[in-house]
């Protein structure tokens, strides 16, 4: 379950991004903001060694005490971030590639809404219903 | 008292009069003002609104908080039903229809500017979010719809919970419509407003019922905000929403700004006069209004007209921008549009069928007269192929996936990758019935498919033969052409012999060519790999693929044409595989061979004879037909499978040559020679001749074989006779002895060699058996050249490996690379 995820636009602002509210969300909008360095220099070094094929999951991008961030990256550049609660060990790799696999899946149905323009922020329902569905469930139902 | 239980109807009902009544935007309602007007229009007697206040504990507040208004509401419907006011009635009275008031015209209009106020306030809906159905807006409505509706309404000005469907204003408690609001009063106005003015729609006039019923509808699934009060008044008449129906159809214009005063209000959806479009829904549905997101038949045919004017094939798609030109003609906001379109496209291809489109239409036209989007797509709307694949459709549709096939197809195919194709699909696939269009989808794998198997009998040899491109020289489309009839020939071998002359003529004239081939050692046709004796092979190989593809006429065999293919084909495939190439190469080539290769065999004769003469006068005895061509030995090894005995005798006759080879091995000659003497003898007509040729190559190849083993002194390690794995060695050794041999004569390729030593051993075979010689002699350089092959392939296949190996290394380079936060 995932504490925030963020989907950021080919030049790095954010398309959409999600919080657990009951933490200080500017927190968690910093952590992403950071974790773009990490996706760039991952995308960057793969690129180099296998040209074209490249993993679209980049996997952990890096932990801290708190929480673990993990990367995703599509062909189009557009990022996914998700950052989990380092406290929740039971999170499995294969767990965290299906939910940005499911991210992903989403997103493209965004995309194909015509009446959404890219670079726009997501506002879809069922994006957010996705989003939600991932996020840790708190107490508190927003 | 204060549990209270009300259905989602009541509750959206209840606080949208607990915000009408709520002017001072506090929560509560005060005793006195619109509360009690509201009571009063309850249209009960004082006494009961005394008493209803004094139970929900008004009294003891002071002013109604929001629990005590519902309740009061609640038992208001108690008592307008007639059941006696009882706190306990609350909870317990079931299906009880919500409290009526009626109100007065200027009632009406004061609440109508207090719902333009309300409206203002949205947050003070209640968050059961259900839209608020305000009766206001019915008000409002026929406020706005000026004298006739006001005419109209003390007829009907009761804001009945649901209206009512009918022109009469009956009792909209009609259990199903209960549940509405306010717009069921409109309707009635509305429906005399709209008979008035609507002069196009048919069914529009007083939709009421049904539209009651479809509003609840709307209301419960909707969660998202529906400023509802504030739209209401706004919503322009009936007519405007009558219109807003096909408004943004063509004629937007008209019907849009009639709304727009109402969106602008509206912060983001636009209700059209929900009771106009719910008036004639309403009526539609008259029959079936439990369904209020039912499409009926009319609304449907204009919902396919309109989709002809997008897209004139009704089983084809609209692209997404036209859609979106389209429904933003209906001047909802994007975000709703957006909204709908998520619900409407439900195979998330980009794209709407005509019944997505339908679902998206109605959904619009739903949005516009004031219906709340539900957050999942009714099941109504669900996209059902209008036409029929019966099965199809009832299969999907209980599997609410909508569409038959393209959904199973398309939703798997919902990964990243896929939107590309699924927006492929709608050009793809013009047909509503997505199960058509899969059907047709899978026609067309199926027919990619059968193609592919088409190409799999060429390309098998081929991609088994090997991975490395053949070098070929000069025709690679002749050796392609000679590839495949080889593929197809491969199986005819043990019958291209019958056919005898034109393939013996064609191996014939391979045969000199190869026999030129290897004696120039002109490998330059790229055959000359690494390995000579591959070399010799492949002209082998490629006589006995050229004498295989011979009875299919093919008889452009003159130019010595590369023989790669085939030979790849053996290298690549199993030792069995080639065996069996060989075999039936080596069956057909040879009896071929065998009768052509006279002419070339005699030029080297007198060479081999020189080096070969110690053993070959042994093999000749024993082989006479036996073309013991070392050459023939790898590439007849395969072949000496089948023909274990062949080789066997081969060996013993080595061992009588003084070979080292086990007895096998000359047993395995001896057995030949005898069988192909006799054989020979035999030789009544072609195929006779042909088969004993063929067999006698083979021997002669086996027999080679062993000569060659002996000669290089290895044992031919085939000990028992037919063994499998003798042969190879036997071969490698028979190889190597080539590659001594050459030395002597013809320091050309091995091949070379081993032609030599075969037709070394030639001259020692009798001459009766010339016949027998040539076919042996012809099986010899094929085999020959089918070791050139298969060893040029051998070092390939090396190559291969080697790239593969430096290649996995580089990837688990960069998997180490990729991996270094995984530590952490």
């Amino acid at each position: 379950m995932a504490v925030c995820i963020a989907v950021i636009a080919k030049e790095n602002y954010p398309l959409y991004i999600r919080s657990v509210p009951t933490q200080n969300e500017l927190k968690f909008h910093y952590t992403v903001h950071t974790s773009l360095d990490v996706v760039e220099e991952k995308i960057s070094a793969v690129g180099k060694s296998l040209g074209d094929q490249r993993e679209l999951y980049l996997g952990l991008l890096y932990p801290t005490e708190d929480y673990k961030v993990y990367g995703y990256v599509t062909n189009s550049k557009v990022k996914f971030v998700i950052v989990v609660d380092s406290s929740n060990t039971s999170l499995r790799d294969n767990e965290i590639r299906s939910m940005f696999r499911k991210l992903h899946n989403s997103f493209t149905d965004v995309m194909c809404n015509p009446f959404h323009s890219p670079g726009n922020t997501i506002q879809s329902k069922a994006f957010d219903g996705i989003v939600s569905g991932m996020m840790v469930q708190t107490a508190s139902t927003v | 008292m204060e549990s209270l239980t009300l259905t989602d109807v009541e509750q959206k009902y209840y606080s949208d009069l607990f915000i009408y009544c709520d002017t001072d935007n506090t929560k509560k309602v005060a005793s006195n003002g619109r509360a009690l007007d509201l009571f009063r229009a309850a249209q009960l007697p004082s006494e009961v609104v005394l008493q209803i206040t004094e139970l929900c504990g008004a009294t003891r507040l002071g002013h109604f908080g929001r629990s005590q208004f519902y309740i009061a509401l609640k038992l208001i419907a108690i008592a307008q039903s007639g059941l006696p006011l009882r706190v306990e009635s609350l909870n317990s009275v079931k299906d009880l229809p919500l409290p009526r008031f009626v109100v007065g015209k200027n009632e009406a209009e004061a609440r109508h500017a207090a719902l333009y106020q309300d409206s203002d306030s949205q947050g003070l809906y209640p968050a059961s979010a259900a839209a608020v159905m305000p009766r206001p807006p019915g008000r409002g409505l026929q406020n706005k719809k000026g004298t006739p509706s006001a005419t109209s309404l003390p007829a009907h000005e009761v804001i009945q919970p649901l209206a009512p469907s009918i022109e009469p204003q009956p009792e909209p408690t009609s259990p199903v419509v209960s549940p509405q609001q306010s717009p069921p009063t409109s309707p009635p106005s509305w429906r005399k407003h709209k008979r008035q003015t609507s002069g196009g729609n048919v069914d529009r006039p007083a939709v009421v019922a049904p539209t009651g019923a479809v509003w609840t509808h709307f209301r419960e699934p909707q969660a998202g905000p529906v400023p509802a009060d504030g739209m209401w008044p706004s919503h322009s008449p009936p007519p405007p929403g009558q219109e807003s129906w096909v408004s943004f159809t063509a004629d937007t214009p008209p019907s849009i700004p009639g709304m727009h005063p109402s969106s602008v209000q509206e912060s983001t959806t636009i209700r059209t006069v929900a009771s106009a479009a719910m008036t004639n829904e309403i009526q539609r549905q008259s029959s079936g209004y439990d369904d209020p997101w039912k499409i009926t038949d009319e609304q449907r045919q204009y919902y396919i007209n309109q989709f002809k004017t997008i897209q004139p094939d009704l089983t084809g798609f609209i692209p997404g921008s036209a859609a979106k030109e389209f429904f933003t003609k209906s001047k909802l906001p994007i975000l709703e549009l957006s909204h709908i379109w998520e619900l409407s496209d439900f195979d998330k291809d980009g794209a709407l069928t005509l019944d997505e489109f339908c679902a998206a239409f109605h959904l619009v036209v739903a949005r516009k007269n004031g219906y709340d989007l539900p957050e999942k797509l009714p099941e109504s709307l669900m996209p059902k192929l209008i036409d029929l694949d019966d099965s199809a459709e009832g299969s999907e549709q209980t599997a609410d996936v909508g569409y038959s096939g393209s959904p199973v197809e398309v939703t798997p195919s919902k990964s990243p990758s896929m939107p590309s194709l699924n927006q492929a699909w709608p050009e793809m696939n013009q047909s509503n019935e997505q199960w058509e269009t899969f059907s047709e989808r899978s026609s067309s794998s199926q027919t990619l498919t059968q193609f592919d198997s088409n190409i799999a009998p060429a390309d098998p040899d081929t991609a088994i033969v090997h991975p490395v491109p053949i070098r070929m020289t000069p025709s690679k489309i002749h050796m392609q052409e000679m590839e495949l009839k080889r593929t197809g020939s491969d199986h005819n071998h043990p019958t291209s012999p019958l056919l005898a002359e034109p393939p013996e003529l064609s191996d014939e004239a391979n045969l000199p060519a190869s026999l030129k081939f290897v004696a120039a050692n002109t490998v330059g046709d790229g055959y000359s790999s690494s390995d000579s004796f591959t070399s010799d092979q492949e002209p082998t190989t490629r006589q006995r693929s050229q004498s295989g593809t011979s009875p299919e006429a093919l008889k452009v065999v003159a130019p010595p044409p590369p023989p790669p293919r085939p030979n790849a084909s053996h290298s690549r495939s199993s030792s069995l595989d080639m065996n069996r190439t060989f075999a039936a190469a080596a069956v057909a080539g040879q009896p071929q061979s065998s009768t052509i290769a006279y002419p070339p065999a005699v030029p080297p004769r007198p060479l081999p004879t020189q080096t070969s003469a110690p053993h070959t006068g042994h093999r000749a005895e024993a082989e006479g037909a036996s073309g013991g061509g070392a050459a023939l030995s790898t590439t007849t090894s395969p072949q000496q499978i089948p023909q274990q005995p062949n080789f066997a005798d081969f060996s013993q006759f080595q061992a009588f040559a003084a070979s080292e080879q086990p007895s096998s091995l000359p047993e395995v000659d001896i057995h030949s020679e005898p069988g192909q003497v006799e054989k020979t003898s035999e030789g009544a007509g072609p195929l006779r001749t042909v088969k004993s040729d063929g067999q006698a190559d083979e021997r002669a190849s086996a027999t080679v074989n062993s000569a060659k083993g002996s000669g290089s002194g290895s044992g031919s390690g085939s000990g028992s006779g037919p063994l499998a794995p003798p042969p190879k060695p036997v071969r490698r050794r028979l190889k190597s002895e080539d590659e001594l041999r050459p030395e002597d004569e013809q320091h050309g390729p091995q091949k070379s060699n081993v032609i030599a030593a075969v037709l070394a051993t030639q001259p020692s075979i009798p001459r009766s058996v010339g016949k027998d010689k040539k076919a042996i002699q012809a099986s010899i350089r094929r085999n020959k050249e089918t070791n050139t092959v298969l060893a040029r392939l051998n070092s390939e296949l090396q190559q291969q490996l080697k790239d593969l190996l430096e290649e996995r290394i580089s990837l688990e380079v960069q998997l180490e690379q990729l991996r270094p936060f995984s530590h952490l």
